[in-house]
């Protein structure tokens, strides 16, 4: 064949070898990594494993920001709630700047945890109306003294041991004449009674124990209807079930009176609760703390916004004058009594603690509801999606089935028209295919990423931009053998301008899935990502495996001598005779001097 | 070989080619045409909105559903009360689309369709999206497209020159408008998926159009040095010397997304893969015509609005009249004497273009 007067291949064949091994021991070691993490499989994203998605898009309320600790504050109650649910492996992700993505693999409570997780963060200091232990299992075990202890203040008069298991309220106070096993279900309609009659203004006077009349709500929460409702509501209300707890604080208004359940001690306890008094974002600040001093052990601090601190301070005078349990105030955060601590004096000045025999855990816990329900951040949904194992499994079928059948296509035409080089091409592809499919892998347990359906499309239009690289150099090593080169020097002179155009397209392809992967949410995201890693992936194929394997193969004989089936018989190639050069270089512009049309 | 091989070969010597430059005001023509056609068409029909753009519920049941579509949408309708719109999928499943009710209305409706339909209610896969969700797709798209568009403008005129750049940009605006004309007359429905998918074809399209644009800047890098070629001779030339690699990499490209569209919408009907696939197969195919008829054609142009190169081509038709009555030489001569003698001879036997050429070249080389 053309004899190559300027061969170049010396200096550019460096050591295709080297080059070889060591995307072979990348892919080995990668592999390696893969089998030894034990996640041999990419982590499946929600719409193909089945389970539901959330979509929650974050609102400033009253002036406050949306910023990346507000979002983080927002991602951790939500984890919270999705996995105090018992929800396992759910997460909850920002996404963009300023939503929220909840992902609940499959599992019998994702519709809860939507209920849940979809809610305003909102937290309300209510006064407490009546309150009884809830359903069969109201058990609780423990005598009252500590059932209130983790939520009252401590007890300064020694709690009364009395073991009348069955009611919880009255045992804290010093007083408390009206407690008994029956007076609380009456308790409960007086209030409400009195919630109807029309005067129920000043419930000042500390009234004798008899009828816990008055309360400051009454004039709130409307007539006798809204009474009536709201009693029945309470009568039905069964707070060992978890729809009825659910349901119980559902869409309350601040200014409505409602039921709602609490849990204090193992056991569940329901309440009737007046119009919201303070708002949880009035509280400033909550922290745990550990009393040194008054030796009371752990408590919770609070300090409240200079509104809060009015408002306080007047619901705690009204309420300190009231009899067990009206004299508490119920903490409710999404309509769950989380605190109902009681009241012994009016609060002024601002600052407030909760005491109890509180262990540590409790304690910051409660603190943080407190300033997580101080959150100013509310969201709206905006996307739910559930999807059932069956369906995603099945859309991943058909995703991975388009894909061979995609690649099965691309590689027919790379045979019929590259012939031998189409080994080339698929070798490429299939490294390109594995260390994707083990980088997707290994991306799971590392930076949580989930393949989901769009990313399966990206990962199978790659196939097509992975193609491209080879197509780009394989059509210029064919325009320098039609040249009248030799494979050898046409395999090394086609390489730096293949590898040019490669390296500018492929930079346009990444720029393209890195703008969408910054700038889009969810889905899109998805995809944008599967496309950057695969256009990089594409680059490190074709450096580190394709441009040396060709080398090598450049030097066997069926491909060196252009055989028939190689794909690049000069013959068939349409070559020139042996190029003469003349006095000039290989200009570009005299480098493929061709006849050009008239 | 194969038929396009020696296709190649032939487009490669130049023995045949089409003159994609020259020609352009033609597929100017067409390509202004297809945007008035897809203007018109999104004024209007506008675009089909999917329901991810005002809010509502998609159920889908499982496969081999007994339940007759008219049914169906009797339940749906009566469960929601709204109209609903029932599809019956390719593998015979049912997807139900009730528009305009929320989070609340829809888990109730789900409970009383899984009744209807005799389901289990987990079965019952539901899609629920707030009106402004896909609204937020959307405009997220925007934005990244038009971060994009800057991005890659700015790289185009570093890399290559800002005519490029700007051709680029046209036949990226092209591509848009002629997938969304599309899908505006054909009426296909756009969901977030099909945001995707046009997303996709921004980096696809140019991808396409940069391999022109590399090869044009590689031939013409020392194009004043020489009379033969103007720049439009060249620019046709590379679209003619890339057309094999860019039918290569099409063909490549739209297979596997083919293989998607069919798979997705024979098997499965409507769904995510579908409307990705068919949004990147109607604009892969405007992305592969709009880099060979618009982006390099409009190079040219640009390019020969130049000085330099209005001079270059002035020339080079001088020469090619001079040539014209000497005969057909090069028709007949070898390449080597083609290429040594309008270079060489050319200029010498006209002063007045060589001194002009002498008083460019320094500037020209760098």
């Amino acid at each position: 064949m053309a004899a190559p007067k300027r061969g170049r291949s010396a200096s550019a064949q460096s050591k295709p070898g080297r080059s070889l091994a060591l995307i072979l021991i990348a892919i080995v070691a990668l592999t390696g990594g893969m089998f030894l993490s034990g996640h041999t499989t990419p982590r499946l994203g929600i719409d193909l494993a089945g389970g539901t998605s959330i979509t929650l898009k974050a609102k400033a309320d009253q002036g406050s920001a949306i910023n990346k600790a507000n979002m983080d504050t927002a991602v951790d109650i939500m984890n919270r709630r999705v996995n105090g649910l018992g929800v396992s492996e759910a997460e909850v992700q920002t996404q963009g700047t300023d939503n929220i993505i909840v992902n609940i693999p499959k599992g019998t409570n994702s519709k809860e945890a939507q209920e849940q997780v979809g809610t305003t963060a909102k937290l309300y200091f209510r006064p407490v109306l009546a309150s009884e232990p809830s359903g069969a299992a109201a058990k609780s075990p423990s005598p009252s003294a500590s059932s209130s202890g983790s939520s009252s203040p401590k007890p300064s008069t020694s709690p009364s041991s009395t073991a009348s298991s069955k009611e919880k309220a009255s045992s804290t106070g010093s007083t408390s004449p009206t407690a008994s096993a029956t007076s609380q279900g009456r308790a409960v309609s007086d209030a409400l009674k009195a919630d109807a009659t029309p005067s129920p203004s000043a419930s000042g006077s500390g009234k004798p124990s008899g009828s816990p009349s008055a309360t400051p709500s009454a004039s709130a929460s409307g007539g006798s209807n809204a009474a009536g409702k709201l009693q029945a509501q309470y009568a039905a209300l069964d707070c060992t079930k978890p729809t009825d707890r659910a349901n119980a604080g559902k869409n309350a208004k601040p200014g409505d009176s409602i039921v709602a359940c609490g849990k204090v001690d193992d056991a569940w306890y329901k309440y009737v609760l007046g119009p919201a008094a303070v708002d949880g974002t009035e509280v400033k600040k909550a922290q745990a703390v550990f009393d040194t001093q008054g030796a009371s052990g752990w408590q919770v601090q609070m300090t409240f916004t200079n509104g809060g601190a009015k408002k306080f301070a007047d619901i705690t005078g009204e309420l300190a004058k009231k009899q067990p349990p009206q004299n508490e105030f119920g903490i409710v955060l999404d309509g769950e009594v989380v605190s109902s601590p009681y009241v012994r004096t009016a609060i002024t000045g601002g600052q407030a603690e909760i005491s109890g025999s509180f262990k540590q855990e409790e304690a910051q816990s409660l603190a943080n509801m407190l300033s997580y329900g101080a959150l100013p951040l509310s969201f709206q949904e905006q996307s739910v999606t559930t999807v059932t194992a069956a369906l995603g499994g099945e859309q991943l079928h058909a995703g991975l089935l388009a894909g061979a059948i995609g690649l099965a296509l691309v590689v027919i035409y790379l045979v019929v028209y590259y012939r031998g080089l189409s080994i080339v091409a698929m070798a490429s592809l299939l490294v390109s295919a594995i260390l994707t499919y083990v980088i997707m892998s290994l991306l799971g347990p590392a930076i949580n990423f989930a393949l989901n359906l769009p990313a399966v499309c990206g990962a199978i239009v790659a196939i097509g931009i992975t193609a491209d690289s080879f197509i780009v150099y394989f059509e210029r090593i064919r325009d320098e053998i039609r040249e009248g080169r030799s494979l050898r020097p046409a395999v090394e002179r086609a390489w730096p301008r293949a590898r040019r155009t490669i390296l500018v397209s492929d930079f346009v392809s990444f720029l393209a899935a890195a703008v969408l992967f910054i700038v889009t949410v969810g889905k899109v995201q998805g995809f944008a990502f599967t496309l950057g890693l695969t256009t990089l992936l594409d680059v490190v194929v074709v450096f580190f495996f394709t441009k040396p394997l060709m080398t090598l193969l450049a030097r066997r004989k069926f491909f060196a001598d252009g055989h028939k089936w190689s794909g690049l018989d000069p013959k068939s190639l349409g070559a020139k005779p042996p190029l003469r050069r003349t006095r000039r270089p290989a200009g570009p512009v005299a480098g493929p001097a061709d006849p050009k049309e008239a | 070989m194969s038929k396009l091989g020696n296709l190649g070969a032939r487009l490669h010597r130049g023995e045949i080619s089409y003159d994609f430059v020259g020609k352009r005001k033609v597929w100017y023509g067409v390509s202004i045409l297809i945007t008035i056609t897809a203007i018109l068409g999104l004024a209007v029909r506008g675009l089909n909105m999917g329901i991810e753009f005002q809010g509502g519920a998609v159920f889908t049941t499982p496969t081999k559903m007994s339940t007759s579509v008219a049914k169906a949408e009797e339940y749906a309708n009566e469960a929601s009360g709204h109209q609903s719109v029932v599809q019956k999928l390719g593998n015979g499943s049912l997807r139900i689309q009730i528009a305009g009710i929320d989070t609340d209305q829809s888990d109730r409706i789900k409970q009383e369709l899984a009744k209807d339909l005799n389901l289990d209610p987990e079965k019952l896969a539901a899609d629920l999206v707030g009106p402004s969700w896909g609204e937020q797709i959307a405009n997220k798209a925007w934005e990244g497209l038009a971060i994009f568009m800057i991005l890659v403008v700015i790289y185009l005129a570093i890399a290559f020159e800002w005519r490029m750049a700007i051709a680029a940009l046209v036949a990226l605006i092209h591509d848009i408008t002629i997938t969304t004309g599309i899908y505006a007359l054909v009426g296909f429905e756009v969901t977030p998926g099909t945001v995707i998918g046009l997303l996709t074809i921004l980096g696809y399209s140019l991808y396409d159009t940069v391999v022109v644009f590399d090869s044009l800047k590689e031939q013409t890098k020392d194009i004043t040095k020489q009379t033969r070629w103007t720049y439009s001779d060249i620019a046709n030339r590379s679209i003619n010397g890339t057309l094999v690699r860019s039918i290569n990499t099409t063909v490549v490209a739209l297979l596997p997304v083919a293989g998607l569209l069919f798979i997705g919408g024979g098997f499965l009907g409507a769904g995510t893969l579908n409307d990705i696939s068919l949004s990147l197969f109607v604009g892969l195919a405007a992305g592969a015509y709009s880099s060979i008829f618009i982006a390099t054609p409009l190079v040219a142009d640009l390019k020969e609005r130049e000085p330099a190169m209005k001079a270059l081509t002035k020339r080079v038709l001088a020469k090619r009249a001079q040539a014209g009555a000497e005969e057909d030489l090069a028709d007949r001569g070898g390449d080597d004497a083609d290429e040594a003698a309008p270079a060489v001879v050319g200029p010498r036997s006209q002063p007045a273009a060589r001194g002009r050429g002498r008083g460019r070249t320094p500037g020209k080389r760098r």
